[in-house]
């Protein structure tokens, strides 16, 4: 059997696993997966590998006694004995006071997350995307680490009320660091898609290029509070920070910066700029995704912030039903509307201030106030009066995204970003935010 | 990168390598050495016939039991395995890797095969062959983990009801929430190359932690506590809570050497965690900190373990985790001051208890002991068989090291501990020679730059130090430094009494990323006027 199953495979399939169960429910998750990639330093290749990865998970439950198990094989006997694992494990188990029981079957809106640009990259594909970075680099003396890894996979879920879900992706994520010989210049770039046809390893190696070039001579400017323009790559490693920490539960604990004194929480209230709009859309075709979430609900085009308020935070069934209100799924794809301006624009209605190409080793110092540590890295140029003046030493840096997004002066569009924390995929615009803290130097290049 | 420890962390970010299967089966005993021995030896000669000119074969099976609860609910239970077989080869003088979980004869054949294969079309971009330190073969060898209880024998309801005793005496302790989870792994390895070894090897690690929430709901405000347990080389009992392991502190604190008291750290998390929700707010400026092992192991590991990696100084990890500001002129320079003349670090991959302790790397190379900084002066990296050469040695340090059969090993890092002072000094005889100063005990929020000059560490718990003597409980504290400075800083160390270890379970690093484990130990140290910055905002 292919490691990529069809949607009627997958669903001939789970409709034979569910005939081996013998509990009251059950329910079915496989996944199926391969990947590919290849890793160079020092302008040579260093490591590349290929792995094809299938689960098959079943969950079995007797009224509130629930049981997981999963297997790797999907020959009828490995399958059956995975079945009844499951229900060994649920009988032996204490009962969940958290489970809720499966869902009834739902409608699920369309998204387009596979193309076969993507699904058909072999070993000499990634090696001539890697080749016309690599030539561009060797030519001008610069150095150059990249990694390139594409997948191709999908999910399908089937329960014993009827629910069925089937979801194919493709991605391929490149990233790369260009450095000058001496070790005084650094510039990175990383690029994400669905559609493979759309990477352009030369286009993307240049952009690095201008960067590691452009950082040499980097002039040591007083830490502080500073206008920045930060490109997509550098936001987002902030904003992430809001997105993961949107759980109801959580807030309703007191213990989230969602929390509020008196036991509420902020749902409903504007915690930002009222420009600021986040929510997720499977449907987006610049960053499909799944349209629905791991336990089989639907997920539609739903906004998390709106002018600024707190429209949604995230719900478990669990959680939901507890509280007597709609559940809501983490969500499987973020965006945030941008504006506008291009970067160029920004840059040139900037009497004062630091553009930021990308942050690094970001921590959270502080969950209450989601104030997060890090520091700029491969690339930090001071701008005056509308232009880039010179490429400046790197900062670390104290800030909130949330008090960042309250000090917001200017939006640009939005472009599909790579998170160098998460790996995870965003539409993000790049933004222009006043009184960013950095609080000491580095000399790191 | 530091994946390293996260009391509070999500289910689903902890590394599972491998199939779920049932308690019992973790037991199972595997196929013996002689067998292994003899699916090595299909490969080696594979390898061989195709044109390998060094293989080297891992036939591994790596087992995980996770335990994971809140409050008094099991959240979860992990029992995992994963088996099969790594080939790594040198063709055409360039590596090849090549794994697969199709452990017979023809699968490995296969296998072996891929490799060759793999090296051959990547010897295309290859400019320099790639060359190994030479290691004699050893022949037969067996290592294991010296530990007294097996972890995988203690059956799963022992863990739940420590973990349940854990949770429930940080509630009645004034915790509004406690999460607890256990974490223990056994690798069962055996290593065959063609320059003649063939090692088995049975290791085991282990870890017990939480987080204990305190809510304020009508201030609106929470505080954490981590345990201030540390990730050991050992078994089940680490768990025992041995008295003549504990080292009493100031204050009523306890510091755990090799067996840790859970339940005791637990109730002692619930009142500290109280007492921060109206702990003082840290005053910014210049203190002298005091720092417990429990603390100081993750600086150690950020700003010297990770910078004196060699290929990280060679730039093989540019893209990801950083190159480093230790670079070979420096080291070549023979006085490059990292520290002051009482900091001396050592690399090991030998002492007792600890994560990084095994018989013989991933490489074959039996481990040792070797001074990284001595009298305040780099002398050594951490290097492997293929990087030796570049730093003028013969033999590897035998540092290699890959996460599972499937993944290719690499330069990982061994222990990096701080050497104890040689005067008798307790921890209560450093702080009495304070003014102003910051006591830190736990590891909280870390961040370095990309070559390890800057870093910004928080803690669990901070006293204030006024003339000699612990005040009060502060909060807000994070210190900044240079890594130069800050080890050039170190005016005191407490003897070998007051020496643990602290370690990292899940290190990452690499592209596609693997996990190691890593041990540091140092005694409680004294650094002095180190920028301590105010991390309360208000949102």
């Amino acid at each position: 059997m292919a490691i990529i199953l069809t949607e009627a495979e997958a669903k001939a399939l789970l409709q034979k696993v569910l005939k081996y169960s013998k509990a009251d429910e059950c329910e079915i998750n496989i996944m199926g997966e391969e990947r590919g990639n290849l890793r160079y330093a020092r302008n040579e290749v260093s490591t590349s590998g290929a792995l094809t990865n299938q689960n098959l998970e079943v969950q079995s439950a007797f009224g509130q006694k629930v049981g997981v198990a999963t297997v790797d094989e999907f020959s009828d006997e490995a399958i059956e004995k995975c079945v009844r694992r499951s229900e060994e494990l649920a009988q032996l188990a204490p009962e969940n006071p958290e489970y809720v029981g499966v869902l009834e079957p739902q409608t699920y809106g369309k998204s387009t997350g596979f193309f076969e640009s993507t699904a058909a990259i072999n070993p000499d594909f990634r090696a001539d995307a890697v080749a016309k970075s690599l030539e561009l680099t060797r030519a001008q003396n610069l150095t150059a680490a990249g990694f390139l890894e594409n997948q191709k996979g999908y999910r399908a879920m089937m329960n014993s009320k009827g629910l069925f879900a089937y979801y194919p992706s493709t991605n391929i994520n490149f990233s790369l660091t260009v450095r000058t010989p001496d070790g005084t210049g650094s510039g990175y770039v990383a690029r994400g898609y669905s559609d493979a046809k759309k990477l352009d390893t030369a286009a993307a190696t240049k952009i690095a290029i201008l960067k590691s070039k452009g950082s040499v001579g980097a002039k040591a400017l007083e830490p502080g509070k500073y206008t920045v323009i930060l490109e997509p790559t550098a936001a987002v490693v902030l904003l992430e920070n809001i997105f993961f920490a949107m759980d109801a539960r959580s807030a309703d604990e007191g213990r989230s910066f969602l929390s509020k004194p008196g036991g509420k929480t902020k749902l409903g209230e504007k915690i930002v700029d009222e420009r600021v709009n986040i929510y997720t859309d499977p449907a987006n075709p610049d960053l499909p995704s799944s349209p629905w979430s791991g336990d089989g609900q639907p997920i539609n085009k739903m906004s998390m912030i709106e002018k600024g308020v707190v429209k949604n935070m995230f719900y478990s069934r669990y959680w939901a039903k507890k509280n007597n209100v709609k559940p809501v799924p983490f969500p499987t794809n973020v965006i945030m509307e941008g504006g506008t301006a291009t970067l160029e624009e920004m840059i040139k209605s900037t009497k004062q201030g630091i553009l930021v190409t990308k942050l690094w080793y970001i921590r959270e110092v502080d969950p209450q106030t989601l104030l997060q540590t890090g520091l700029t890295r491969d690339g930090t140029f001071y701008i005056e009066n509308g232009v880039i003046k010179h490429p400046i030493k790197n900062f670390r840096f104290n800030e909130s995204p949330v008090i960042m997004l309250n000090n917001l002066e200017t939006l640009g569009k939005s472009e599909r970003v790579v998170s160098t924390e998460s790996d995870r995929n965003y539409l993000i615009p790049p933004m222009k935010i006043r009184e960013f803290t950095f609080s000491s130097l580095s000399d790191a290049v | 990168m530091s994946g390293m420890g996260f009391g509070a962390m999500m289910l689903s970010q902890v590394p599972v390598i491998g199939n779920p299967v049932s308690e019992a089966h973790l037991l199972d005993p595997w196929m013996d050495a002689a067998s292994k021995k003899k699916l090595t030896e299909v490969a080696l000669n594979a390898a061989k016939s195709k044109g390998a000119t060094y293989t080297d074969v891992r036939i591994g099976r790596y087992l995980q039991q996770y335990v994971f609860t809140r409050e008094k609910q099991v959240q979860n239970i992990v029992n995992a395995e994963s088996y099969g077989i790594g080939v790594r080869v040198i063709a055409n003088g360039t590596w090849g890797f090549s794994a697969t979980s199709d452990v017979t004869a023809d699968g490995i054949a296969k296998c072996a095969a891929t490799a060759v294969a793999i090296a051959k079309a990547n010897s295309k971009f290859q400019k320099e062959p790639v060359e190994l330190a030479a290691q004699k073969g050893v022949g037969d060898q067996t290592w294991k983990t010296p530990i007294t209880k097996n972890a995988f024998e203690i059956p799963v309801r022992e863990k739940i009801d420590l973990l349940m005793n854990v949770n429930g005496k940080a509630l009645e302790n004034g915790a509004s929430f406690v999460t607890s989870n256990l974490f223990f792994v056994n690798e069962q390895k055996y290593f065959a190359s063609s320059d003649g070894s063939f090692i088995d090897q049975d290791i085991h690690r282990v870890w017990p932690t939480f987080t204990v929430t305190v809510t304020d709901k009508a201030a609106g405000k929470f505080k954490t506590r981590d345990a201030i347990s540390s990730p050991m080389g050992m078994g089940y009992e680490y768990l025992d809570g041995l008295a003549s392991e504990k080292i009493a502190g100031p204050n009523g604190l306890v510091g755990y050497r090799n067996s840790y008291d859970m339940v005791e750290d637990a109730i002692m998390a619930a009142k500290q965690a109280k007492q921060k929700i109206t702990a003082k707010t840290v005053q910014p400026g210049k203190y002298d900190l005091v720092l417990d092992p429990n603390h100081l192991g993750l600086t150690i590991h950020e700003s010297v373990g990770h910078p004196t990696e060699l290929d990280r100084v060679l730039g093989y990890e540019a893209n990801y985790a950083g190159t480093s500001f230790a670079t070979l002129d420096k080291w070549q320079s023979k006085n490059f001051a990292y520290g002051s003349k009482l900091v001396n670090i050592v690399a090991d991959k030998t002492q007792p208890n600890t994560l990084g302790a095994v018989g013989y790397d991933d490489e074959g190379v039996p481990c040792k002991e070797w001074d990284i900084i001595k009298d305040g002066i780099l002398v050594n990296y951490q290097a492997i068989r293929d990087q030796v050469k570049i730093i003028g040695e013969k033999e590897s340090h035998g540092c290699c090291y890959a996460d599972n059969w499937s993944s290719v090993q690499f330069q990982r890092m061994p222990n990096i501990s701080l050497k104890p002072g040689i005067e008798k000094r307790s921890v209560l005889d450093m702080i009495k020679g304070v003014e102003k100063g910051i006591y830190i005990i736990g590891r909280g929020s870390y961040s370095i730059d990309q070559q390890r000059y800057n870093f910004q560490f928080g803690g669990q718990v901070f006293y204030e130090i006024k003339n000699g003597e612990l005040t009060g409980m502060l909060d807000d504290v994070a210190y900044q430094s240079n890594t130069q400075e800050f080890w050039n800083s170190c005016s005191q160390l407490c003897d070998k009494d007051d020496y643990r270890t602290f370690g990292s379970f899940f290190d990452g690093k690499g592209q596609p990323g693997q996990v190691s484990a890593v041990s540091h130990g140092s005694p409680t140290t004294r650094f002095d006027g180190v920028n301590v910055i105010n991390t309360g905002r208000k949102i």
